[in-house]
Formats: structure tokens, sequence, C-alpha cells
């Protein structure tokens, strides 16, 4: 019972690293209607500018503003350069182009800081456990992680739903032409937004350095399910992004603690294994499958 | 318009002439890499080609489409590893013969594709991009499992398949094989487009309620033609295991599909000849530019980027049609 | 054809320079990009520098050493092959990091009359049956790596163990070579996702298990999170953890800093083994590179040395005989100390057991603890006709 608490927290705690990646590019796709497959490159980029400056410095903070910086300022540059030209265009020339941008970022980062990962610590504040349940100690740092994640989910909700920019986004994703019309800069208001989910993007990138490692294609491990996640809430949907990751963090964390087990209650160990292993890195996809072929747009459908 | 299909043609003729003609010149300067480079592009052009009749024809972004290539390959070379260790499979021998193998593996790419495609097209969209996706890394990690047949190690062929009984030695001989089925699937796909079938398809892409209230039922379209393309993948797959003697989950990676999407941009969409021509553009670019600097990505994304961005009709648009204004 | 005019032009005026000995050109196809980048980067590294110390020379024979990147794709690795063999009439080869990419590579190099010297994988497939004239292992046959482990936590008395490695070939060899020598009770074994970076699942269930010490396999940035997660978990000081040198090297403990001290690894080579040779490597390596070397740096610096040492013999040529029979008389001074080649050409040395450690300047190393096993040959040797 112990344990099925402390898998069940692990799912959360995953879920909330996964909705810190999925926030920033529903975000973008929701509001533009881009498939950026770079916000894995944001993502990246983020943790080096923070591993990098915090390394240097020795100040965990200097490092986070310094990753948010890194990882905003890319973004609104290649919404200058690439992405504004694509907002018009088919999603394959979109998927194409956010594909070329992932080779160049990989390639950048290796020839300018190198290929070997990054050392990037848990800052000392958050490296103890807290004792949520009697003898399980759960690490501070993955608290602080779903905790941030709550931050952002409340946070763009605030924003989103409460504020002048975010009535304009909202408008702005269904009304273009009125926006427009109405003196409002949507060139602007767009790469706003662009930065804003390059931003969600490499903070994702900075809380997921200390658990993980630092290095080049360090986004594309991740990408996958992170459109896995926004695909389950429907595309473009913040809440929609936060059950989606939900989903998937729960499905993924039981499933690898315990499929293994059920199975060989009914066969052979290492078949169980074989099996178990197979089933767990799919399961994700067969979570997406199932929810695509009952909703094919997926849990919260956004416009019509 | 006319001027555009009669350049069309003109290019076909000397591509045609110059490919025959390939592994003679090749042979006598003496290089045989030439004749082993040529046939990779025939094969991955004809599984451009097919990507693009779903893709340019079609209008339905596969993102999954290295799966369909991926188990055509794995057919053929499971089928030659049971052979080899004398272990029925499904209570049938193995073998090592291209005709059985060959349509074979077609067989299983296109059931794959049925059912697969049978469930992504309810979607549309960028769901379609994502569920394609989905299904080929479902194939792709369950062969990373497959200890049986080596995992993530891949699976290795001793020897190319029969052809009738009569081993295919020569790689010149492999070389004429590869470009006779690309001729032909060429043909095919080129047929099907300019039937009712393929103007229903098209049809569809543009505005699909118009098709519908016409009568079609376009999602069975869609699919006939999801599966061909998976038939014609597979077929690929297979060609490509008898080239390499080597088969590996990579070969279904979702990284392959997105050069199999360049390949056909970059190629022209529903262009007919254009992904073959993408295919070779791809594999040459990539190549020099790995050769050039260890740092390629760096030079190759930016290309990719402004393939993207500046060249909606791809290269074969650009030789035929671009000098209409003129 | 100008550029092919030069070089015939080159070539009689270099004959004409005098009895100049024949370049021997080396093909090296490793994995340069992909997160995997630094371990192909580090042995060529190593293998250039021991081209650079001799000026351009291995062995006193002039070498090209022509480097092209796999991208850790059998296929890419195959397609460098192809063009090395037949358009560059390459006939020496190594470089090759992945087994994955070995297994492809490889045949087509050995069908074609090539000779490839592997300075990292060395997959159990070659080792065997399958074994080879033309192809030599000089890093270690995979589970040496795993059964130094297993040997070590023998040592350190570990009865009941929980081993965890990801689910594909590797993996689940690396599982089977760590039981061959460890031989206390194996209470879970554990199969990890591939690509999986959060292992708060597994690492809740070992917790459950109780275990005297854990083993885990995961190369690289998998190994990097493993590491960083288990000392969060709070793990790191109630359960020990024992791995093979692929989960933690010098660059890996660089990158996990505190997570990996007091860690224990069995490893063939580490910077601070005390022989001359290995001092001077670390040295030169530094000072040219700028950085410290990794294991994957003295495995391409020792396989350029033994290339060196058989085309000296040979003086260049490599004509199968004379090549084979000059390489496994392995007459070269490894950084790694002792060495022979086994009957299926595969290595046959030494395992230390490190730690990894903080210095006085707050970077981790790994420090040479003693010998964990003496000789070690693997078990596929027998099977092997050479």
């Amino acid at each position: 019972m112990q344990l099925l608490i402390e898998q069940i927290l692990n799912g959360l705690q995953l879920g909330g690293t996964l909705f810190l990646l999925a926030a920033g590019l529903t975000l973008v796709f929701g509001i533009m209607g881009v498939i950026n497959l770079a916000h894995g490159s944001l993502f990246m980029i983020g943790a080096y500018g923070a591993a990098i400056v915090a390394g240097k410095t020795g100040s965990w903070g200097l490092g986070v503003i310094a990753g948010l910086a890194a990882a905003a300022l890319v973004g609104v540059l290649i919404e200058l350069v690439v992405i504004r030209r694509l907002y018009a265009r088919d999603h394959l020339y979109q998927v194409l182009a956010t594909f070329g941008l992932i080779l160049f970022f990989n390639g950048l980062v290796a020839m300018v800081v190198g290929r070997a990962p990054l050392l990037m610590e848990t800052p000392k504040v958050l490296s103890g456990f807290v004792e949520l349940l009697p003898g399980i100690p759960y690490p501070t740092y993955r608290l602080a992680v779903m905790g941030v994640g709550l931050a952002v989910a409340l946070g763009l909700w605030f924003m989103i739903a409460r504020t002048r920019v975010g009535m304009l986004i909202r408008a702005g994703a269904t009304h273009r032409d009125m926006v427009s019309a109405l003196g409002v800069d949507i060139a602007k208001l767009y790469t706003f937004v662009f930065g804003l989910g390059a931003l969600l993007a490499g903070l994702a990138g900075i809380v997921v350095g200390p658990i993980r490692s630092v290095q080049v294609g360090m986004g594309e491990q991740v990408l996958i399910m992170t459109f896995v996640v926004i695909v389950i809430g429907g595309i473009g949907s913040v809440r929609g992004a936060f059950v989606g990751a939900m989903l998937i963090g729960m499905a993924d964390t039981l499933g690898r603690a315990f499929l293994p087990g059920l199975l060989k209650m009914h066969m052979s160990g290492a078949l169980a294994d074989g099996l178990a292993g197979a089933l767990s890195s799919v399961l994700i996809y067969i979570v997406m499958a199932l929810v695509l072929v009952v909703r094919p747009r997926g849990l919260f459908p956004v416009g019509g | 318009m006319q001027r555009g299909e009669r350049i069309s043609q003109i290019l076909v003729a000397l591509a045609t002439i110059a490919l025959v003609a390939l592994p003679v010149v090749a042979a006598t300067f003496g290089s045989t890499y030439a004749v082993t480079l040529a046939t990779r592009l025939l094969i991955y052009g004809m599984v451009a080609v097919s990507l693009d009749l779903i893709i340019g024809y079609g209008g339905l972004i596969s993102f999954g489409h290295a799966a369909y290539f991926g188990l055509g390959g794995y057919t053929v070379a499971i089928l030659a590893f049971q052979l080899a260790e004398g272990v029925p499979i499904f209570g049938y021998d193995g073998t090592n013969e291209a005709l059985v193998a060959w349509p074979l593996a077609m067989l299983v790419s296109g059931l794959a594709a049925l059912v697969f495609g049978a469930l992504s097209l309810r979607t549309s969209g960028a769901y379609f991009i994502m569920i394609t996706l989905a299904f080929a890394q479902m194939v792709y990690y369950v062969f990373v499992a497959l200890k049986y047949y080596g995992g993530d190690d891949g699976l290795a062929m001793a020897r190319r398949n029969t052809l009738g009984g009569a081993r295919i030695v020569d790689p010149q001989i492999f070389y004429y094989i590869c470009l006779g089925l690309l001729a032909a699937v060429i043909f095919l796909v080129g047929r099907f487009t300019r039937s009712r079938f393929g103007m229903v398809l098209t049809g569809a892409r543009m505005n699909e309620r118009r098709m519908a209230a016409l009568g079609f039922s376009v999602m069975r379209y869609r699919l006939v033609a999801f599966v061909i393309a998976g038939m014609i993948a597979g077929l690929g797959g297979a060609l490509w295991a008898n080239l390499a003697r080597f088969v590996s989950p990579d070969m279904m990676a979702w990284t392959k599909s997105g050069e199999f999407m360049v390949m056909v941009i970059l190629g022209g969409l529903g262009s007919l000849f254009g992904p073959v021509l993408g295919a070779a553009a791809f594999i040459l670019v990539e190549s020099t530019l790995s050769e050039l600097t260890e740092y390629w990505q760096v030079l190759f994304g930016p290309v990719v980027v402004l393939i993207a961005l500046f060249a909606p009709r791809g290269l074969w648009g650009w030789l035929t049609v671009r000098r209409r204004g003129a | 054809m100008t550029f092919r005019t030069l070089m015939l032009a080159g070539a009689a005026a270099m004959a004409l320079c005098g009895p100049a000995m024949a370049q021997v050109k080396i093909g090296f196809i490793t994995t340069l990009s992909t997160p995997a980048g630094y371990l192909g980067e580090d042995a060529r590294d190593g293998f250039k520098l021991a081209v650079d110390q001799e000026g351009g020379k291995l062995g006193g024979v002039p070498v090209e050493v022509i480097v092209e990147d796999d991208k850790l794709k059998p296929a890419d690795g195959k397609q460098i092959a192809e063009k090395f063999l037949q358009s560059d009439k390459i006939k020496l080869f190594s470089g090759i990091i992945f087994s994955n990419v070995a297994g492809a590579v490889v045949p087509g190099i050995l069908e074609a009359g090539g000779i490839y010297v592997s300075p990292n994988a060395g997959p159990s497939n070659f080792a065997g049956k399958g074994c080879n004239a033309n192809y030599y292992v000089t890093s270690w046959q995979n589970d040496n790596l795993h059964e130094s482990a297993g040997a070590l936590a023998k040592k350190l008395g570990y009865k009941k163990m929980v081993l965890l490695a990801p689910n594909y070939q590797a993996g689940k060899d690396a599982i089977a070579g760590f039981k061959r020598l460890y031989g206390g009770e194996v209470i879970e074994e554990i199969y990890t996702a591939l690509d999986q970076t959060d292992f708060s699942a597994e690492m809740a269930k070992i917790r459950a298990a109780k275990p005297d010490a854990v083993f885990q396999f995961h190369p690289g940035g998998q190994g990097i999170a493993f590491l960083k997660q288990w000392q969060q978990a709070g793990l790191k000081d109630q359960i020990p953890m024992v791995v093979a040198a692929p989960s933690l090297e010098q660059k890996i403990a660089a990158a996990v800093g505190d997570a990996a001290v007091g860690v224990a690894a069995t490893t063939h080579w580490n910077t601070d083994l005390p022989n001359a040779q290995n001092k001077a490597f670390v040295e030169a390596f530094r000072k040219k590179y700028n950085r410290d070397p990794t294991v994957y740096a003295s495995q391409g610096y020792d396989a350029a040395l033994l290339i060196g040492a058989a085309l000296k013999a040979t003086g260049g040529k490599l004509d199968e005989k004379p090549f084979r029979e000059a390489m496994l008389k392995a007459d070269a001074k490894l950084v790694r100390g002792d060495f022979k080649f086994g009957t299926n050409q595969h290595p046959i040395q030494d395992w230390y057991e490190v730690k990894a450690v903080k210095g006085a300047d707050g970077k981790v190393t790994l420090q040479t603890v003693g010998k964990v096993v003496e000789k070690l040959q693997d078990s596929y040797a027998k099977d092997c006709k050479l």
C-alpha cells in the first residue's frame, strides 16, 4: 500500500515535469497553429544556459535567470527569422522547418559548448528529503518540481483568463483579423506568445537539469512524450495539457512499477520481463491511440 | 503548363538514360561504389514516391512512414533468419526466395497500414500527424524489445535473397532489379493518381465536404491510398534489407520518417518523379556535408529550413515550372 | 578530372622524391553526433593523439586517419564503410563505438578483405563462433565489463542484489554477464525502457526490496540521470551501488558531481594508473585537448598503439598473414598496462576497482582502489576456431 502511494506520487511528479514541457508547446500551437518540433531545442538551451552560468558563478539564481533569458531570446529570434513565415503554411512545412532547427541547434551546441554532458547539481536548499509518509523520504526537489508545474498551470490560467494580454491572445487565436483591425500589432503579439512558449520550455529544461542529463539531444528524448501529452489533452488546451500530462505520467510510472509483477503471475520470468519492457515502452502510445480513436480531437477539443 | 510538361518529359527521358547507363559508365571508371550509392538512392526514391502518394496527392501527413519501410525489411530478414536457423515460423519454413519474401513483405506492411490507417484516419490535421507517429513508435519499440530477432542490435542476413532460385550477387544486377521495380512503382502510382480514384483523393484534399457530398466515401479512398503507400514502402524495405543485408529498429525511428518527409518535399509534393530526385538530393547533400565537417548538422539544419521556407514546389517544380512566367 | 590528375601528379612527385613508405589510410567510423557524441569524440582524439605524437605516423609508417560520423545509425555506418572500401580503397578500419553499428558494418568490411580493429564495441556474436582472422578487439568483449562488476560485488560481500539494465540487447547481456561472476542471490531484475529518463518508479521498488547493493547498467546520459535521481531519492547513503565502466566513466563522474561519490565501478583503465606510459598519455592528452581523457580516449590511444606495432613489423603492409602475426604479438606498451590477445583476438587483461571521490578543488574524479580480476578472458573464446 505504501509502495502504491509512493508510485502514485512518482506518477504525479513525472506528470508535473511533462506539463512544464507541454504548456509552452500547446500554447504556441493553440494560438498560432504552429507545430514546433524545436521546442525540445529550447528546452535544451534553457538547461545549458542555467548549467553554464550556475557552474561559472556558483549561484543557482543567476543560472535560472540566464537559462530563462537564453531560451526566451533564442525563441524570439527563431520566431522572427523562421516561424513567422510559417503561420499561413501547411503543418507539413512547419514540421520540416522545425526538424531542421533541431539539427541546427544540436550541432551548434556540440560545436560551441562541446559534446560532454554538463554538471548541474541540485540547489542546496532543495537537496534534502521530506518524510511525507513514515519510512519513505520523498525528495524535496521532486516536490518543488510539482510545485513549479502547478504554479505555471495557475499562472497561465490567470494570464489567459484574466489579463488584457490574455484577452488579446484568446481573440488573436480565433479572430485574427478583428484583433488587428482594433489596432493591435498581431505580429508583435505572436512574437510575444512564441517567446513565452520558449520561456516555458527553457524553464522546463532548467527544472529538469538536476534530475536528468544536461547534454546535446536531451530535448528529443522528451519531445515525443510531450507531443503525446498535448495530443491527448487536445492540442491548444492548457487544461488538456495538464490532464494529459498527469494521465501519461501516471500510466508510464505505474506501468513500469507494476506491469512486470502482474505479468510474472501469469508467465515465466524472462518472458514477462521482455513483454513488460516492451509494453511499458509503448504504453503511452497505446493510451494516446485509444484516446484518439474515441475522441479524435483529444480530451479537451479546442475551437470549432 | 504544356511547356512544363514538355520539360518534365525531357527530364524523365534524360534521367532514364542516365540511370540505365550508370552501371556501365561506373564500370568503365572502375567505381563500384557509384552503383551501391545509386541503388540506395533508388530504394529511398521508391519509399519517397509512396509517401508522396499520401502526402502530396492525399494531403495526409503521415509522420510514421518509416514503420512500413522497417516492417518490410524485417519480414525479409526474419524469413531468411528462420530458414538459416531451421525453425518454422507460424508453421511454415522460412525462405530466402525473393518471389515469396518480397510479396510477403508488402503484405505485412500493407496489413499494418490497413490497421493503423483505419484508426488514424478517424483524426485529421495535427492529430493525424501525431497518431501516425505514435503507431510507428509502437512498432519501433516492439522490435527494440524483440530479443530473438536481435532487438536493438538488429538482424543480419547472411546473403541476398535468390530470385527464382538464382542468386543475386552482382551489385549491377541488383541495381537493375531496383531500377525496374522503381519504374514499375512510378508507372503504377502515375496511373493510379490519374484514375478516377486519384481524382477523388486529390479532390478530398482540396475540399473534403464536396467529395463527400458527391457521394464518395472519402475515408475509404484515403485508406486504400494509405495501404498502397504502406505496401510500396514495405517493398522498399525488402530491397533495403537486401542491399544492406542488415535490418535494425533504426529503420523505423521517427527521425527516419522525418527524413522521408524531407525527401518528398525537397523533390516536390505530388510530382510523381520529384520524390526520387528529392531522395537523391537529400542523400548526396547529407553525406557530402558529413564528409566535409563533423559538425555537419550546423549546415544541414539550415538547408532543411530553407527548403521548408522557400521551396514549396520542390526541386521538380523549380526545374519544370519556374520558366512559365519568363 | 582535374583533381584526379593533380593527385596523380602529386603521387608521381612523391615517388621521385625517393623510396618513401606508402601511406596507410585508416577509416575511422565513429559516433560524433547524438547525445553519445562525446564517446566517439574521445576515441577519435585518443587515436589521433597517438598518430600526432609520431608526427603523422604509426609504427614509423605514415598514416592518414579519415574520420566520419556514423550518427549512431547502423545503416549510415555501413554506407560510410562501403564508400571507404570501394571509393577510397581503405583496408584498415577502426572507431566504432556501438555494438549495433558494429553489427551492421563489420561483416561488410571483413567480406571485402578489410581489417577491423575495434577500440570499443566487442559484441558476443564476433567473439565466439563468429570470430574472424581480420577482426581484432582491443578494448574488451562486452561481457567483461559486467563480469568484472559481478566479481567486484562478490568481493565486496554483497549477498542479495537488485540488477537494472535497459530492455535491449546490451542491457540483457549486461545482466547475464554480471551474474556469471557474481554468484550471490539476485532478488530482482528490473528492465528499464530505451530512452527512459525518469527512474523514480524503479527506485521505489528497490527501496522496498531492501537489497545489500544494486548493480545498474545505464551508459551515458541515462547513467547520469540515474545517479542524480538515486542521490535525490536518498538511496545513495542507504544502498551501495556497483557499476561497470560505461555507467561511470570520467565524464559521467564530472557531470553528476556529488551524486557519484562513493559509487564503486570496474574498469580496465583509469586516469591514475601508475605506469609511465599512462602518465605520459594523460599529460599529453590534457595538453593537446585541454580536458581530461576518458576511458574511451584511452581505448582509442591503445588501439592506435597496437595498430602501430603491427604496421612497424610489416613495414606498412596489410597482407592478412604477416599483419595478423604482428598484431597478435601486441608488442606495444599500452596505457592500461598488461595486455594479451586471446585465441579469438579479444583481450585478456586485468580489471580494476575504482571509486568516485571529491577532490580538494570540488571536482569529482575516479580513483583506483585495486585489482578485481586478473587476466580476465571472455567466455566465448572457446567457441572460436582460429
